[in-house]
């Protein structure tokens, strides 16, 4: 089985998308460890380590992602992770920005799967499994 | 009358305490050296003799229980993988089965390491990492780092379950003393402690207690079932919960103050009280022990000023203190000096203000922290530890509280403070002292009679 760590990062409260994904991810036979709202980096990484995660899928929704983020790769190859699969999605970045120009910003910081407002979690399932197999 | 002794086999002193099990009273307590180098059942002996004088009384003893925290106490090393997580987990497991934790260690292990841990003194080692399901490889590096050093000592193995058999096949075939329980932490962020706390007590019976000289006092009473600290501990969940139609004190907080360090249990949920209070971090033991090896009355004495410098030092002293401390002289001589009596009011006074910083500083490590964030949606705050604000009563135990004056005065620094606002420690708690020193005995006599244990500490906590 493979296991995935997900959560909201920063100061960050919106519970109800973190819920919805977990209860996706789990349907769909993934062991789904949730660090819940208000998580730090470290928080994430943390779990990853203990859990031995295959993928970290972060949540955002109040505009601050970009700020959250940064440095969150090259956190993760210091712990170790390096080869765990990096998703993010929801409200990232401040105001209305271009779509692309977001995906490529998150690619650039290090993450392989970016979503926007009002992608599937259907597209994320899709994607675990090319990613993870 | 149906007299039952109880037994601690301290470090400095053999203490003894007689409780009638029929009319439900402390008989009598006497102490005398603990003798563990020689042969400790002259300690016992001489102690049962002052006993036996003080109350001639005392005839056929109808049971004897024993705990024991000589020779060094329990040692133990904790290893886990993340330290806020397995290795907090391990910490927290044995210091509730009433451990010092000499040794601690994270992530893979080193060959420095493996040779630093051998050539300790330690005990028992506690082995954890990985949820289970979780990472498993760097569990089973720690057993081979481990394997290869050739360990001398038992180790509970306490980590992820998918790693056991591995491990099993390791040690298998060498005279390595392995035992697996479940994972400390089976999920992520959920402790448990209960096997592996288990697991530390059977050793401490079966080979501790012999490898320190202790055994011997079994020719004389039946069994040394504890280490001394969980015993306390024992009492005060059992004081808290209640037993049948005996009635509990609710949540509660102890504070015991010794020469070298300084133990604080608390026992409650500590779940945050308000909405908008988020819970972070690994979850908390419903009965914590935390133990702080820099806090204490003498031997550790000399590092107060390392902790709170001149300034905030004299704070702790009286308002009407009229005595001119030299305060490192002082602290100094306690250090130099670990029998140190106080005779002048100057030194009692002195005395007073080290355990006030040693209660003060000790409940701000133990307690729970709240931190602001400020969110879109309005101010929210992060829990981390217990929130222990609804306590209802603070006790306070070890020699200087239980002999001292203005014990209560002491335990008031437990409570909530205008310039330590964020730390979640008791508001409006009444205080007790355990003036008979009996909460470690009624530990030990709970496991045979609960109910008159909890009568007898609701009599004698005063």
């Amino acid at each position: 089985m493979k296991t995935v760590v997900i959560g909201v990062i920063g100061a960050d409260v919106h519970a109800v998308g973190n819920k919805i994904i977990d209860h996706v991810l789990s349907e769909n036979g993934y062991n789904v460890v949730n660090v819940g709202v208000l998580s730090s980096q470290e928080d994430f990484i943390n779990a990853a380590i203990e859990t031995d995660a295959n993928a970290i899928l972060i949540s955002s929704l109040y505009g601050h992602g970009e700020m959250d983020c940064k440095f969150f790769k090259e956190k993760c190859v210091e712990a170790g992770l390096e080869d765990v699969k990096l998703y993010v999605g929801g409200n990232i970045v401040v105001g209305k920005q271009d779509n692309a120009e977001v995906e490529e910003k998150f690619k650039e910081m290090g993450f392989d799967r970016v979503y926007m407002p009002g992608q599937k979690i259907e597209d994320a399932l899709t994607h675990l499994k090319e990613d993870l197999g | 009358m149906k007299p039952y002794l109880l037994v601690d086999f301290g470090s400095t002193y053999t203490k003894l305490t007689a409780v009638d099990l029929d009319e439900e009273y402390v008989i009598g307590t006497s102490h005398a050296p603990t003798t563990v180098t020689t042969n400790v059942l002259d300690g016992y002996d001489q102690a049962l003799k002052y006993l036996l004088t003080d109350h001639p009384e005392i005839e056929n003893i109808s049971g004897i229980s024993a705990c024991s925290s000589a020779a060094g106490g329990l040692k133990m090393a904790a290893i886990g993988l993340v330290e806020e997580l397995t290795v907090e987990a391990a910490k927290r497991t044995c210091l509730g089965a009433g451990a010092i934790v000499e040794k601690v260690y994270s992530h893979h292990l080193t060959k420095r390491e493996v040779r630093d841990l051998k050539e300790s003194n330690i005990d028992i080692i506690l082995l954890a990492g990985g949820t289970d399901g979780g990472n498993k490889e760097c569990i089973t590096f720690n057993a081979q780092m481990l394997k290869n050093i050739g360990i001398d000592v038992p180790i509970i193995i306490a980590g992820n379950k998918d790693a056991n058999d591995e491990i099993e096949e390791l040690f298998e075939g060498t005279n390595i003393e392995y035992y697996i329980v479940s994972n400390v932490m089976p999920k992520l962020k959920e402790l448990n402690v209960k096997e592996a706390k288990e697991a530390i007590r059977h050793i401490f019976i079966e080979k501790i207690i012999d490898a320190k000289g202790i055994k011997k006092a079994e020719e004389k009473l039946d069994s040394i079932i504890m280490p001394t600290p969980e015993a306390v501990l024992t009492a005060c969940e059992l004081l808290s919960k209640g037993h049948e139609e005996e009635e509990g004190y609710g949540d509660l907080l102890v504070v015991d103050i010794g020469g070298a360090t300084t133990d604080v249990h608390t026992i409650g949920e500590g779940f945050p009280k308000r909405t908008e209070v988020i819970l972070k971090g690994l979850e908390e033991p419903f009965a914590k022990r935390t133990v702080e090896g820099d806090l204490g009355m003498r031997y550790s004495a000399n590092a107060l000023l390392s902790l709170v410098n001149n300034y905030e030092f004299k704070k702790y002293f009286e308002d009407d203190d009229a005595c001119n401390h030299d305060i490192k002289k002082s602290l100094d001589r306690r250090h130099n000096h670990v029998d140190f009596i106080p005779k002048t009011k100057d030194e009692e006074e002195f005395d007073k203000a080290i355990a006030k910083i040693c209660c003060d500083v000790s409940v701000s490590r133990h307690v729970g922290h709240v931190e602001r964030v400020h969110t879109p949606l309005g101010d929210m705050y992060y829990q981390t530890g217990k929130d222990l604000t609804k306590v209802s009563y603070v006790i306070g135990t070890g020699g200087i509280l239980i002999n001292h004056k203005d014990a209560k005065k002491i335990l008031k620094q437990t409570s909530k403070k205008s310039d330590k606002a964020l730390e979640l420690r008791p508001t409006n708690p009444s205080i007790l002292i355990d003036r008979s020193y009996i909460l470690s005995s009624m530990g030990l006599l709970s496991q045979k009679y609960p109910k008159t244990a909890i009568r007898l500490m609701k009599r004698y906590l005063l």
